[in-house]
């Protein structure tokens, strides 16, 4: 897979130019991707990270030492071997809470990334390659409303109105919510390919717009669709979190977001029962510092003059 | 004069644009939007109360009709400032009750939006022009750590240590005994009170900022005018400050009203956790209560906010910028 787009390198200027501050290597043959990915000591760190969560997410029955609802612990019990973390007001164990939560955030950044990006991907590709037609016109232009409405005061508004609040609701709705920013790269990146030889070719051949678009100018794009991928995802975790914390989650299971509501709803800080409120906050922003790593590894492969960072 | 025209068309149509969703999303639920807000407020199985049913017609906009009728009614009302009555605050305006709150939001995003600007624009040419320095990696890193975390969380610690543990600020609304005015008992709770939820968006805030204005920032030290700079002889200091910051500015004055929506989406938890009387709380209240006349008027006012934050950078940048004016003319 040849994922090194020329394009980056003529738009910014010859890296060279900067080497009276620092020395640029030779670029060499690309390497394969992951080759390229892994050679970053933060995406390194980062796949381990995200790999860790995904084992105790898959895992979670074997991992956690108790049933995350139940409740028939001592309440407000302090850390011990029984309950690594300690219990919540009515008696439920949080380090349990904290293992099955990792799986409501997985699911929401998995789900919810991809949906976006396929979102971005179709509006963006369409709207690029159409550039200057009436469709164009108005997809942008809709991709242009969808990126000035604030994104939570939207998701808030139309989560309140639904009464079941599930998991793949949420999905959904952060993804019609968030898809904007990506459209706009992917139309921006298209219309620097799109009057390339290879998509002339392609056309004098009898393709149709759909498989040039598709399968002949996006293979071209994949490091952008990965790294718009791993941002949306992070994206959709922490906005998952952010309407649980307002008591919008999903009200069958647990999630990070759900237990800093409750915390907050139980007066947890002013009791004094600061781990409750401090492990969820924290491996929430490991979990997504983690994925922001393996972008700066996913950067290198779109932007090879970024490499010699790493 | 036509790229202004351009951009004043451009708010015009999301005006309208996000004005005709704040109609439609009410009634993306099948079967007749009065009735069934009214059976969620009133519990599953109890009897509709007619005249509850036609106050929320009312507020929706129409008593009945088609939807294009609906429509026409909903736009006379928004243009005559008519949002209706609030449920949680009963008999008060919905305009009352935000008239109340707008003015803690404004100010605290406001503060926040600007400092968190200084703040990230400075530590992010710095970064670029000692780039892969030690300096670099930590602010780099540290942004990167920093923008993961939740307002909400940030805001909870920040009041555990500082508000109940060390009791240095006060834990929750915006004022105690003074009478709200611009007087100095008033002035001085308001700072203290505002104090911690300041902090806890800065915290989150300047990422964006700092990162974005790095990268434009070492795109900008490859161009031939900083070569040319260099070879003139130019002390560093002008070259980092007049050439490649000035430059590298710009991409982050527009960037600054799209920043403004993620901002108030941190105001609406960070407020949510210190019981902050602004917009925020209001809406986490709304949420509360169904109260969804307020809900909605909530929503377009922050959208509407936004959007003319972003008119106003898309016209300072046509004045900054000549390329974006003749780009399009």
């Amino acid at each position: 897979m040849t994922t090194t787009p020329l394009n980056d390198v003529m738009a910014e200027g010859d890296p060279a130019q900067t080497s009276n501050v620092e020395q640029v290597p030779d670029v060499e043959r690309p390497d394969r991707w992951w080759q390229v990915v892994w050679s970053s000591r933060k995406a390194r760190i980062g796949i381990v990270i995200v790999a860790a969560y995904v084992l105790v997410a898959v895992f979670a029955p074997l991992v956690a030492p108790h049933d995350p609802l139940d409740s028939s612990f001592t309440p407000l019990a302090g850390a011990s071997g029984e309950n690594w973390l300690g219990t919540t007001t009515d008696g439920r164990d949080i380090a349990s809470q904290l293992i099955y939560g990792s799986r409501i955030s997985l699911l929401v950044g998995l789900f919810g990334g991809l949906l976006a990006t396929m979102i971005a991907l179709v509006i963006g590709m369409i709207s690029g390659y159409a550039e200057g037609t009436i469709v164009d016109d108005i997809l942008s232009f809709i991709t242009n409303v969808a990126l000035v409405i604030p994104t939570l005061p939207l998701i808030i508004t139309l989560v309140a109105y639904s009464e079941v609040r599930g998991v793949w609701l949420i999905v959904g709705v952060i993804a019609i919510t968030s898809w904007a920013g990506g459209a706009r790269a992917k139309r921006a990146q298209i219309i620097t390919l799109r009057n390339r030889d290879f998509v002339t070719a392609a056309k004098f051949s009898g393709e149709g717009t759909m498989r040039i678009v598709f399968r002949e100018i996006m293979p071209n794009m994949s490091s952008l669709v990965a790294a718009a991928f791993v941002g949306s995802a992070t994206g959709a975790i922490g906005a998952e979190a952010g309407l649980a914390v307002l008591g919008l989650g999903d009200s069958q299971s647990v999630s990070w977001g759900t237990m800093l509501y409750q915390a907050n709803a139980q007066g947890a800080i002013t009791q004094g029962l600061w781990l409750w409120v401090f492990v969820p906050g924290l491996v929430l922003a490991i979990l997504m510092t983690g994925m922001a790593f393996i972008n700066f590894g996913v950067d290198l492969l779109s932007n090879p003059h970024l490499r010699e960072d790493a | 004069m036509k790229y202004f025209a351009r951009k004043f068309g451009f708010f015009v149509a999301t005006l309208w644009a996000v004005v005709t969703l704040n109609f439609l999303i009410p009634r993306l639920q099948p079967g007749d939007p009065a009735e069934i807000i009214v059976k969620k407020l009133a519990g599953k199985d109890a009897a509709l109360d007619p005249a509850q049913v036609r106050a929320m017609r009312a507020m929706l906009g129409a008593p009945d009709g088609s939807l294009l009728q609906q429509y026409a009614t909903y736009l006379g009302e928004l243009v005559r400032g008519n949002f209706g009555l609030s449920y949680s605050y009963y008999p008060f305006k919905v305009t009352e009750v935000i008239g109340q709150a707008f003015w803690w939001t404004v100010v605290l995003v406001t503060v926040t939006q600007v400092l968190s600007f200084a703040v990230g624009i400075v530590l992010g040419a710095y970064a670029a022009w000692r780039r892969n320095s030690r300096f670099d990696s930590v602010v780099t890193l540290g942004s990167t750590f920093l923008g993961t975390l939740q307002p909400f969380w940030i805001a909870l610690l920040l009041l555990y240590v500082f508000g109940y543990t060390l009791g240095w600020f006060p834990t929750s609304g915006g004022y105690e005994e003074s009478t709200p005015g611009l007087n100095f008992a008033f002035i001085q709770e308001a700072v203290s009170h505002s104090f911690l939820p300041a902090l806890a968006l800065l915290i989150v805030t300047p990422i964006g900022w700092i990162l974005g204005m790095r990268n434009t920032m070492i795109m900008n030290l490859g161009e031939d005018y900083i070569r040319l700079a260099k070879a003139k002889g130019l002390p560093d200091r002008v070259v980092a400050l007049k050439y490649a910051a000035r430059n590298a500015l710009l991409p982050s004055v527009t960037g600054f009203a799209l920043a403004l929506g993620g901002v108030l989406g941190g105001a609406i938890l960070v407020e949510q956790a210190f019981d902050y009387p602004g917009l925020g709380r209001l809406m986490g209240e709304a949420v509360e209560n169904k109260d969804y006349p307020l809900l909605q008027t909530l929503m377009l006012l922050t959208t509407v906010g936004v959007l003319i934050a972003n008119l106003v950078a898309d016209l300072l940048y046509g004045v900054l910028d000549p390329r974006a004016r003749r780009a399009e003319s």
